[in-house]
């Protein structure tokens, strides 16, 4: 009877142990975001040939993976690869008071559903609207904190650089 | 069934394990305006830690539960999403949203070309994005006020209202060569560029000729665009001369509104004039 009662617990440590580690593959995510993009709205002012929309929808998920990296390492300069402007200075600013508060964050993105709202005419900008599904892990001192899914939806304007479209706002939209 | 049963308890255990239990209750408000300042109630007694997270945004304070915490006037200036988290004894989650301050304060204004000629439709492009004071994207529709103005000519005024933030128009360049100032206005804050508008090509480009001994001195009319503007010196006239199966050319600048030459005199010879791809008359030298 003590050794049936020892073999289901034993069992059920297991069974808890790999639910764990499925739960944390879950959450840290090794897959890519899911994406789906809508093609640019009719009432922009400037028609979006298909490999500037796949240029911008490459980059502007580029992005995504930029800001995880520079807010889990804390490093500004990692920003700069992808972001310019306003969006690289509020990051780059919130980048540093996570190193004043000893804490890291991580942004791991699980979806995106894209739409291109507007291509400027003069071909300098171009804005999307993301609704996206995201993890944010906090870590305060190296120790994992809380994880929160999140399902929001961005506003972003891209420019055009000599190499790739920068995010040059990135902003959330209340819903 | 006993498997089923034990997988389904380790699952149980392994969200046990991996999660927290929210014991207690963070009532952030869904929306704060940027920059405000507001308060949240907390309950229970003791330390905790808050952190606010958002991309453009962190902070971690240490609270004491039970009473309320305070964000000062200014503090919450960045719009986008957070996630709150209150650790302590256990942990708590809010999420809420900072919206942008409705009044602009500044505006991104991009005008293109800075250069252009006259009488162009449509040849005039402006987008505005519309900022507040914190440098948030103002994303609720806001009327933004494009003004096209020159000396010589009559004003263009076009009122758009901005969509996720950003508003544009297309407008004609004046007939009247010269600077124009184009404007973008938007709750009382106005960015200005100048634009350029420089003569189109020439129209009705004319040329006499006269005898000069042995040659023929050439000499353009006045040489303006097709709505009257001079155009500029400097701008090169070709003088093409065909005689007897042989072609010769010759390109001289203009200098005070015309342009003058002079070629061998050949009985029979046909002279043209040109200015780039826009032909003028063509004389038979008899």
């Amino acid at each position: 009877m003590k050794k049936t009662v020892f073999r289901k617990l034993k069992a059920l440590k297991w069974t808890a142990l790999l639910g764990c580690i499925f739960a944390g593959l879950l959450l840290m995510g090794a897959d890519e975001p899911a994406v789906h993009v809508e093609a640019v709205d009719a009432s922009s002012p400037r028609e979006l040939e298909q490999q500037t929309q796949e240029a911008v929808v490459r980059d502007y998920l580029l992005a995504w993976q930029t800001l995880d990296h520079a807010m889990g390492a804390n490093q500004t300069d990692l920003l700069d690869a992808t972001f310019v402007g306003v969006a690289k200075e509020k990051l780059a600013d919130a980048i540093r008071e996570q190193q004043k508060a000893g804490i890291q964050t991580h942004y791991i993105d699980r979806s995106h559903d894209l739409k291109l709202v507007f291509y400027s005419p003069e071909g300098l900008s171009i804005q999307l609207l993301d609704t996206v599904e995201y993890d944010v892990q906090l870590v305060d001192h190296d120790k994992v904190q809380a994880t929160q899914h999140v399902r929001t939806r961005y506003v972003a304007v891209l420019s055009p650089t000599e190499v790739r479209w920068k995010v040059r706002i990135f902003q959330a939209e209340a819903q | 069934m006993k498997t089923a049963i034990t997988l389904s308890l380790g699952f149980l255990v392994a969200l046990t394990l991996c999660g927290r239990a929210a014991g207690q209750d963070l009532q952030f408000p869904k929306t704060v305006e940027a920059g405000r300042a507001f308060s949240v109630p907390t309950t229970g007694s003791g330390k905790a830690t808050l952190y606010v997270v958002g991309p453009t945004q962190v902070l971690r304070r240490e609270v004491s539960l039970g009473e309320n915490i305070a964000f000062a006037r200014g503090e919450m200036a960045n719009a986008g999403h957070y996630t709150a988290f209150l650790t302590g004894s256990s942990t708590a989650t809010a999420d809420f949203d900072v919206t942008p301050v409705s009044q602009p304060s500044s505006i991104s204004f991009l005008a293109k070309p800075s250069r252009l000629a006259v009488d162009l439709p449509n040849g005039i492009s402006g987008v505005a994005y519309v900022f507040d004071v914190f440098r948030n994207l103002i994303l609720q529709p806001t009327p933004v006020s494009f003004q096209l103005s020159g000396a010589n000519s009559a004003v263009q005024v076009q009122k758009v209202e901005t969509k996720n933030g950003v508003a544009w128009v297309k407008m004609n360049s004046a007939t009247r060569s010269g600077p124009a100032q184009f404007e973008a206005e938007a709750g009382g804050v106005v960015d200005k560029r100048v634009i350029e508008q420089v003569p189109g090509d020439p129209c009705n480009l004319r040329m006499t000729a006269r005898a000069d001994g042995d040659r023929v001195a050439l000499e353009t009319d006045p040489v303006r665009d097709c709505s009257g503007n001079p155009v500029p010196d400097g701008t090169i006239i070709s003088f093409t001369e065909s005689y007897n199966g042989e072609t010769s050319t010759v390109d001289a600048p203009l200098k005070r509104g015309v342009a003058k030459t002079d070629l061998p005199a050949y009985k029979g010879a046909t002279i043209t004039v040109a200015a780039g791809v826009v032909m003028g008359n063509e004389i038979r030298w008899q």
